[in-house]
């Protein structure tokens, strides 16, 4: 997107969303889920890219991690996203998937699209959008 | 992929028919106008006995919100009893023009107790007509039966076989014996009799066996995974104890259970039928006809390959005539018509699977 | 088609097993008067899963004069053998002593398979190797059992039946599979069942035809059950070679276990990776029987698996899976044939690499009793 084509919204008052929890706002017509992680904010866009999905509908969850089978803990309290239908986990702060099919984490993105195919393949990232607090306004840029 | 929940092409805007929806009961006392007052009390008392260790509660937990999509639950009962938030948020959402109805629980399948199965069989039966289908005319239901008890599933059938509000009889396919099995012939007689398909959609609770055939699955990723071994035995029961020889008008449609694993069973069925022949007279022709003949297939949960061309590929062998949409509304795993298919589909294979093959299948 | 060159390995062959009498001069003195005094030394442990006058049980021309599957061990090197140009062959005895439920007689009676294989037949056919049956309802008893006869590197896997009574991923079963990748034994996973458990997930089919096609929906499950049980995260150095499972189910069986995975990984969050990735690393498949018909479907279906390293060559002689010399599906490229043929099962047993040049005898140790 270039420069000129951003353009900024205050979406509600960061006061308004309490630590642990989103505001759903619309934004151009769409909806976009606001979440506050400890005071930060981050923005992602209501639509799971797996299957379409109101992602922001689902429950915030701590990431469940494991140094071997029956070893279970939690990391990241409360920073992941469940999406409502099947269940994939996302980062709130960066919306990268967890599980994501062609990922190894560390590889930087990389997005292709085969001819005739109406999905790009690559990482799955659900959409985020830059917020910044403004004198306790939360504005975003889309 | 900037396209918003509420905006859709006109273009891709299809009426389609979802072959699975399941209802469920705001309450047990939902149920209550449809059963008889003994067994009102017999369902307080002594509740539902079933093959599991547990009451009211399958031992492998489902991972979100007990199975349900966290979207779908209205202010009062479980996700899929609410007729109003259903329309809104998926019949008219989704352009579904027809949608099928899928009593899961306390429908009698799995109850051991047979005078109460068939109470609740009945009883689930008035309940689908009364609550859903005689309230929204995009739903049909089916024919629920308890399919260990033979003579009432024939009696059901036959009491309602002149009701287009049913448009099929529904199974459990984790019967206590393989579905091919001739104590469950009364019932396809009677099925074919009514010229209405079987329905077998998956389901949680025991026919008195392990899920799996090697033992009992530790995990909910294994539980899920066995439905499609379920659904294979079930196939090569029915194929192979001649069922659709003795019924050759028998249909039968495979829920929920996916498809992929099709084109495997039927090639492992005929080359293993070719030297084994001798035992299975009744099967006159290479199984993988019997299949192609008599058996359909809804498409949810969609598988996801690596390279979406293969599932078009897999969706080629199975045959794009014997594809049938569904959704699974409003369980987890739910696909959604615009967005489940990563594959291309011409105009023509997504109008039959979408739309075509389930109204040629049920007569809508 | 025909092997177009010389040198497979054929990872699983069926040598006729003797009767029980053979076996008393292995089994110590308790069990010989057991035996003897019970009359089960004219038993004949047949597994219900391959009735010796069945189709599947043996190809007419592998049948030896008195009708038995794989008839002796003339029959296995001019038919097994010589006819494929096979340089190596892992013997994979079907054995009904795993269907008793007495476990110590279980267990004793695997031991004297295990020792006449090793007499019998690797004494006698260089090209012969054998997987250790093993009493797996008794973990600890296999455990001692692996140890003992993997003294002997002519014995390159453990064997087990597909269906027993307990889904194999358990961690019950943990301490064999710790033992085996320890001794670098792949686990080898048979078709058949000790039928301890009904075939299905709706009861007993009336078929036995029907009981085999099952099979593969077991070995599904029991590759779930690996992959769910985190068994390669426990035994990172482990193996699991499926044997006579098809492997024409294995893509949708990849695809679906990756879905499901994406939405309940919080429940299994030991696995690192995709179910997929973990199944190309770790398990291998051998090639008969060939559930498809030549063509364009079985090269597609090859294309689906994602990986050239999990086939391994297989006739399952006497077991009646194809005609004539008919054991390569065609069209696949010399290239592809040489890994199925050669370089996978390599790869796949350490110990088949074993001696100056494979195949040499050599380097095998004396047996311990």
């Amino acid at each position: 997107m270039s420069r000129e084509s951003v353009r900024r919204q205050v979406v509600a008052k960061a006061s308004e969303i309490a630590p642990g929890t989103v505001k759903l706002v619309t934004v151009a017509d769409r909806e976009i889920g606001i979440f506050n992680l400890g005071g930060e904010f981050f923005a992602l866009a209501n639509r799971c890219p797996h299957a379409g999905g109101p992602l922001c509908a689902g429950r915030i969850v701590s990431l469940v991690q494991s140094d071997g089978p029956g070893s279970y803990r939690l990391a990241r309290d409360k920073e992941f996203l469940r999406c409502p239908w099947h269940g994939w986990e996302f980062d709130i702060r960066t919306g990268q998937s967890w599980c994501d099919p062609h990922s190894v984490k560390a590889r930087p993105f990389a997005v292709t699209v085969e001819p005739g195919e109406s999905l790009a393949k690559g990482p799955y990232v659900a959409e985020t959008f830059p917020i910044t607090v403004e004198e306790d306004y939360l504005v975003i840029e889309h | 992929m900037n396209v918003t929940v509420r905006q859709r092409a006109a273009a891709q805007r299809l009426a389609i028919v979802d072959c699975d929806i399941h209802p469920a009961l705001r309450a047990p006392s939902d149920l209550h106008p449809f059963l008889p007052e003994r067994w009102r009390e017999h369902m307080k008392t002594f509740g539902e006995h079933v093959r599991h260790g547990l009451t009211g509660q399958l031992p492998y937990p489902r991972m979100m919100a007990a199975g349900m999509r966290a979207d779908a639950f209205p202010e009062q009962g479980p996700p899929g009893s609410d007729l109003d938030l259903m329309r809104r948020q998926h019949l008219d959402q989704n352009g579904v023009e027809i949608g099928m109805l899928m009593p899961l629980s306390r429908a009698g399948m799995e109850e051991r107790n047979l005078d109460f199965a068939a109470a609740l069989a009945h009883a689930v039966n008035e309940w689908q007509r009364h609550a859903w289908v005689k309230q929204e005319p995009r739903l049909r239901a089916g024919i629920v039966v308890p399919q260990e008890d033979a003579a009432f599933a024939v009696q059901e059938i036959e009491e309602r076989a002149g009701d287009p509000a049913f448009v099929q009889i529904l199974l459990s396919p984790r019967s206590s014996d393989p579905l091919g099995h001739r104590r469950y012939w009364p019932i396809y007689a009677a099925a074919e009799r009514a010229r209405r398909p079987i329905g077998l959609h998956v389901q949680g609770y025991s026919g008195g066996h392990a899920s799996t055939g090697s033992g009992w699955p530790t995990y909910y990723l294994q539980e899920h995974y066995a439905m499609c071994g379920n659904m294979q035995s079930t196939v090569v029961s029915l194929v192979f104890e001649g069922v659709f020889e003795r019924f050759p008008g028998l249909k039968i449609v495979l829920i929920e259970g996916g498809f992929a694993w099709v084109p495997a069973l039927c090639w492992r069925m005929d080359k293993h039928w070719q030297h084994m022949r001798a035992e299975t007279p009744l099967v006159k022709r290479p199984p993988s006809e019997y299949v192609r003949e008599h058996f359909w297939f809804t498409t949810q949960p969609i598988e996801e390959p690596e390279n979406p061309r293969d599932l078009a590929e897999i969706m080629q062998w199975v045959g794009f005539d014997r594809l049938m949409f569904s959704t699974d509304y409003p369980h987890w795993d739910f696909d959604d018509p615009q967005r489940a298919f990563k594959a291309q589909l011409s105009e023509a294979q997504r109008a039959a699977v979408f739309r075509d093959n389930a109204k040629a299948l049920y007569a809508l | 088609m025909r092997v177009p060159f010389q040198g497979a390995i054929d990872c699983d062959l069926h040598p006729a097993l003797p009767p029980t009498a053979a076996l008393l001069p292995y089994l110590d003195p308790y069990w010989r008067d057991q035996f003897a005094n019970r009359h089960i030394d004219r038993m004949s442990f047949n597994l219900t899963s391959y009735p010796p006058n069945s189709p599947l049980s043996a190809r007419p021309d592998w049948r030896g004069t008195s009708g038995g599957p794989g008839g002796d061990l003339d029959l296995l090197r001019r038919e097994a053998l010589d006819r494929f140009g096979t340089r190596l062959a892992i013997c994979n005895p079907l054995h009904g002593a795993i269907a008793l439920f007495n476990e110590d007689m279980a267990a004793a009676l695997c031991a004297a398979v295990n020792d006449w294989v090793a007499r019998e037949l690797l004494d006698r056919e260089p090209r012969l190797r054998a997987s250790i049956v093993v009493p797996m309802h008794d973990p600890l008893a296999a455990v001692a059992e692996i140890e003992r006869v993997a003294q002997d590197r002519r014995f390159v896997q453990v064997l087990v039946l597909v269906m027993g009574d307990l889904m194999l991923g358990r961690r019950v079963h943990w301490p064999v599979y710790a033992a085996a990748e320890k001794l670098g034994l792949p686990i080898g996973i048979h078709a058949g069942s000790t039928y301890q458990r009904a075939p299905t997930p709706s009861g007993w089919p009336a078929h036995r035809v029907e009981d085999y096609i099952a099979q593969s929906a077991a070995f599904e499950n029991q590759l779930v059950s690996f992959v769910s049980e985190g068994v390669f995260q426990k035994f990172p150095g482990l193996k699991l070679v499926l044997i006579e499972s098809g492997f024409t189910w294995l893509p949708p069986l990849l695809w679906r276990t990756g879905k499901l995975w994406r939405g309940v990984r919080p429940e299994v969050p030991w696995l690192d990776r995709s179910p997929a990735e973990i199944i190309r690393d770790h398990v291998r498949l051998t090639l008969q029987p060939i559930d498809a018909p030549d063509g364009e479907m079985l090269l597609r279906t090859l294309d689906h698996i994602g990986s050239d390293r999990m086939l391994l060559f297989s006739t399952d002689f006497p077991h009646w899976q194809f005609d004539g010399d008919d054991v390569l599906p065609a069209g696949l490229p010399d290239e592809t044939l040489r890994r199925i043929m050669i370089d996978n099962p390599l790869e796949t047993y350490r110990r088949l690499r074993e001696g100056g040049e494979i195949g040499d005898n050599a380097h095998r140790k004396e047996t311990v009793r």
